[in-house]
């Protein structure tokens, strides 16, 4: 098992240097730097302290230079300076991604806790009411995009309503570390993680429900019944433990998606996270932020994959990994 | 002219591990055994389950590489072949497989299917595909209309038969078939024995018949070889196998045929025990220190065992 | 051999729905299993004999079964009984082992929790004492290391001990009927030898009533007392397992008899039944359901309806005709 693991890290390096050229050759080739965006709010910069200031911070090196300068920083936690914002990246991160990693969190378990008992019911009574509308919920949160409707959820609970705050990840008037900051925390995360979870439990639910079908039907029920085992055992040890094992495997996967899910939530619901980070420094132009990020989540695919890889041999004895 | 020679054919599977899942060992999944076929005849192949049986076919066929040995077919050893000069040869031999309900795909038209190695190798007009296609459905017992139709629409027995045709349509010389009676009932498995004989002499073919049943392989077989881990411990006409078998694991096979009547149960119960004592308290005599077979020795005009 | 009647099928009969209709699978069959007896039911595949089985054992799906009939056991009819009451019976009473051992065992549970789980339902034993019958099983089958099997899951072992471990949880409670469903079927012909000799000896030690379903007439003259002949849901003779291969008077049994390649006369042509077993809804529900199977008949020479008569002492045949039957190549 650690040798898999450490086997599977070692793959990983080379997996990420790759990443990191391409990336590093994408924000060269895209048209524009940094600089072009700030050269248009400040007219009166000419062209010569334009080629100074750009040999200063090194843009005028060969592609190579750069892109080795670029990946030591990188190895050192230095992921270069937001020129925008005039922070390093690092600092310009860290808040964020905890925002992030916290949305994720709860969009993950809030979807679980909806999607697992809907699911199960609808997979063991098939055909019942309570199927139908299950079916039916599916249908809907199907066809409907995230982004209309979290904008359709800030707008009933946030501006009609006024239940929750329409904006932020935390109240700014309150001291950080006490029981009303945690509070205003969970205040701020309510709507946009029940919008994320719901969107996302079509999935999960589809999945249980058929795999609960399947699994009904299968020889090693119908032996689990031919010895006398009660109808609620026959489901909690052996149908629904069989029916799980492809949930348990998308759990990695599903983590990365989720944060590539909060591109929409965080820029909807104004939340402070690493998603809408994303999208202003695109349109601002900030590489070294856009690179950086590209390359956390790349590097969050690869460990999601391996966390996917873990959970199901930890939970199938069938995959062994050695 | 020889038409099909085994030699010293071995195929090894790697197994990996360590942690650059390096090559640590090998199955010996066929080791070093070599036989013949005569054209017109049906050889049987038997042995218990992964004792290499499929393993020697799919090699013969090329889909699995061979390690070691030749695969000599009409004069030319397969193994050496460049890649173009094997697609000629891979015509004459086709395959029927086990299992007729998974080797037919679900979505083609029995048309397509049927008609798959055809557009390999020829190229026809639709109109003379589709004409030869029904010719060989119908050889096979279906209707011309039944090339319209899907897979899942027929029987195992019939399904097993449009395997059949499809392997028929390059007019092949030799056939290799693996167990292809398992999967069916008894009544269904003795209308796929008939065919298969039937056009084994309409189209002069020679077959390899693949099987771990011996009461199927004694009515199909001229000629039998029994294996064991990838090895052959006994060969032999169908006679001597059956009324004077030498090697212990060849008796323990035939004894495991179920007898049809029932007065010679006891019997039969009795001779397995007495095959299973003597498995046991003769091992070394029928296998060397390393739990292996001996190499085949010739005791008649017909018939070799793997004794010391 | 006791000759206690243990198990009693009267006019049993299982429909399906297919749409809307239900269409009788399993048709008026009666049948008696006696203790210390092996029943035999063969047939070819879709003849009705799995839903037999599991209309026994009560394991048909709820709302899309009807089950009409008895099946007395212990005087009681089991189809009569709530799910918690035949709870106490399946395992305990009654076995069963499945065809398929790949399939029949669940991969998530070690072999030994899962021969250990009827123990829990129908016996006050403690962990220990569970462990240790589970051992026991697993040796009294034929395992070679039953410490190490007891851990193992089912994907670790070959298709034969897993067959052994489907059997060691089928008997885990000494139950008096066994209802094996083709337990040698997915088996080469080794491992089915040593399978049909191990029910054979633990049906002699534990003195078991078994019903055994196969399509392989082999098997059924190593194992069986006597047979009953399944088609198209009805049983069409019921003999003894002598007289059945001596003397076997129905047109089905004697074409099921000559499509054997038998190991006695080789290389002789194998009969074909014409045909195959009519799906559920085709199956035609008047006149002779083999009809259609043996054309070259004369028709006037079939019985409209026949029943299961009995045509010599214990020897009972659903045709009229026999008599006059013969194979196409025999006139
Ligand atoms: N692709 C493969 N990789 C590794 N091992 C393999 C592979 N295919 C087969 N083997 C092994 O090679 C051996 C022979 O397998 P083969 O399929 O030839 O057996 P067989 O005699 O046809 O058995 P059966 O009667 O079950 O079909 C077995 O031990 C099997 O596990
Ligand atoms: N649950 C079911 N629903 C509908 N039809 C069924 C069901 N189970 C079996 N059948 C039908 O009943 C007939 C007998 O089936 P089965 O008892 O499985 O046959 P056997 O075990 O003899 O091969 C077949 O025609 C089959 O298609
Ligand atoms: S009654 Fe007629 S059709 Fe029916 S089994 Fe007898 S001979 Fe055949
Ligand atoms: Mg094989
Ligand atoms: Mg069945």
């Amino acid at each position: 098992m650690l040798k898999f693991i450490l086997r599977r890290i070692l793959i990983m390096i080379p997996q990420l240097i790759i990443l990191s050229v391409l990336i590093f050759a994408l924000a060269k080739a895209m048209p524009g730097d940094a600089l072009t965006g700030q050269l248009a709010s400040s007219p009166k910069m000419d062209a010569q302290t334009l080629h100074e200031l750009k040999q200063k911070l090194g843009m005028l090196d060969p592609p190579y230079v750069q892109y080795f300068r670029w990946l030591k920083g990188l190895l050192h936690g230095d992921m270069g300076m937001s020129i925008i914002h005039q922070t390093p990246v690092t600092q310009l991160l860290a808040g964020r991604m905890e925002n992030t990693i916290l949305l994720s969190a709860a969009v993950l378990i809030l979807s679980y806790l909806i999607a697992i008992p809907l699911g199960i019911v609808s997979g063991r009574w098939t055909d019942s009411w309570a199927d139908k509308m299950v079916v039916g919920y599916n249908y809907i949160t199907f066809a409907t995009p995230l982004f209309i409707f979290a904008l359709l959820m800030l707008f009933i609970f946030g501006f009609v309503l006024g239940w929750f705050p329409t904006s932020g990840s935390v109240d700014i008037r309150v001291e950080n570390g006490t029981f009303s900051y945690f509070m205003s925390k969970v205040n701020h995360l309510i709507l946009p993680a029940f919008s994320g979870a719901i969107i996302s439990t079509t999935v999960t639910i589809q999945y249980l429900r058929t795999e609960i079908i399947d699994t009904k039907i299968k020889d090693f029920v119908k032996t689990a019944r031919a010895k006398g085992v009660s109808e609620s055992n026959v489901y909690t040890r052996h149908i629904l433990r069989n029916s799980f094992l492809p949930i348990a495997a998308f759990l990695g996967y599903d983590i990365v998606s989720l944060i590539g899910g909060s591109v929409f939530l965080e820029s909807i619901y104004g939340y402070p996270g690493i998603g809408q980070l994303f999208i202003t420094s695109i349109a601002q132009r900030d590489f070294s932020v856009v690179t950086a990020l590209v390359m956390i989540s790349g590097l969050a695919t690869l460990v999601g994959t391996l966390l996917s890889d873990i959970i199901l041999s930890a939970v199938d004895p069938r995959i062994r990994i050695e | 002219m020889v038409f099909l020679k085994i030699n010293n054919l071995k195929v090894y599977y790697p197994i990996r591990g360590g942690f650059f899942r390096r090559v640590v060992d090998h199955v010996k999944a066929v080791d070093d055994i070599s036989f013949e076929l005569k054209q017109g005849e049906t050889y049987g192949l038997v042995g218990e389950s992964g004792c290499g049986k499929t393993t020697t076919g799919r090699s013969i066929i090329g889909l699995t590489k061979s390690t070691a040995g030749e695969i000599i077919f009409e004069d030319k050893d397969l193994t050496k072949l460049s890649r173009k000069d094997y697609h000629n040869y891979r015509r004459d031999i086709q395959m029927i497989f086990q299992d007729p309900y998974s080797s037919l795909n679900p979505r083609k038209r029995v048309l397509d299917i049927v008609a798959e190695p055809l557009r390999n190798f020829e190229k026809l007009t639709i109109a003379e595909e589709r004409q030869k296609v029904q010719f060989y459905i119908e050889k096979v017992g279906l209707s011309p209309e039944d090339v319209y139709k899907y897979p899942h629409e027929f029987s195992g027995g019939q399904r097993q038969r449009i395997g059949i045709a499809r392997a028929l349509t390059l007019n092949p010389k030799l056939i290799i078939a693996d167990e292809p009676v398992s999967a069916l009932d008894v009544s269904v498995q003795a209308q796929v024995l008939n065919f298969m004989q039937d056009i084994q002499k309409e189209f002069n073919l020679t077959y390899l018949f693949i099987s771990h049943d011996l009461g199927i392989i004694q009515h199909m077989c001229d000629r039998i070889g029994i294996m064991y881990r990838g090895q052959f411990v006994e060969e032999g006409a169908a006679e001597d196998i059956y009324t004077n078998p030498q090697h212990i694991y060849t008796k323990r096979l035939i004894s495991a045929i179920p007898d049809i009547n029932p007065k010679n149960r006891d019997k039969q119960v009795e001779f397995r025990k007495k095959v299973n004592e003597e498995y046991k308290n003769s091992y070394d005599k029928y296998f060397n220190a390393e739990g292996k077979v001996y190499k085949l020795k010739q005791i008649s005009n017909t018939h070799s065992v793997a004794l010391p | 051999m006791g000759n206690q009647p243990l198990l009693q099928l009267k006019n049993l009969r299982t429909s399906f729905r297919i749409q809307d209709d239900y269409f009788a699978a399993v048709d008026d069959v009666s049948l008696t299993v006696n203790e210390n007896e092996v029943v035999a039911i063969v047939g070819e595949s879709g003849c009705g004999k799995s839903a037999l089985a599991l209309s026994i054992m009560g394991l048909h799906q709820e709302g899309r079964t009807k089950l009409e009939g008895n099946v007395n056991f212990n005087g009681r009819n089991l189809l009569s009984l709530s799910t918690g009451e035949m709870n106490k019976v399946r395992g305990k009473d009654i076995g069963m082992i499945f065809q398929d051992p790949l399939t029949a065992l669940n991969p998530l549970m070690t072999c030994g929790k899962q021969i250990e789980e009827s123990m829990t339902y129908h016996t006050s034993f403690t962990g220990g004492e569970k462990k240790e019958r589970a051992l026991e099983l697993l040796k009294s089958v034929g395992i070679p290391n039953p410490g190490r099997t007891y851990k193992q899951y089912p994907h670790e072992l070959s298709g034969g001990m897993r067959q052994r471990v489907v059997i060691a949880v089928a008997i885990a409670c000494n139950p008096s009927i066994v209802i094996a469903d083709e337990p040698t079927t997915a088996l080469d012909v080794t491992i089915q030898a040593q399978i049909m000799d191990l029910l054979k000896e633990l049906q002699k030690k534990n003195e078991t009533g078994i019903i055994l379903i196969t399509h392989d007439l082999g098997v059924v003259a190593e194992m069986a007392d006597r047979v009953a002949v399944m088609y198209a849901g009805e049983i069409v003779e019921l003999a003894d397992v002598h007289t059945l291969f001596e003397n076997p008077l129905h047109p089905y049994t004697r074409s099921l008899l000559n499509s054997i390649p038998s190991t006695t006369d080789e290389k002789e042509r194998l009969h074909v039944i014409q045909g195959v077993v009519p799906s559920l809804k085709n199956l035609p529900r008047k006149g002779c359901r083999f009809k259609n199977r043996i054309e070259w008949m004369d028709d006037h020479e079939h019985e409209e309806n026949p029943v299961l008569r009995e045509v010599e002492p214990d020897h009972f045949v659903r045709c009229t005709c026999y008599k006059n039957f013969h194979f196409p190549e025999e006139k």
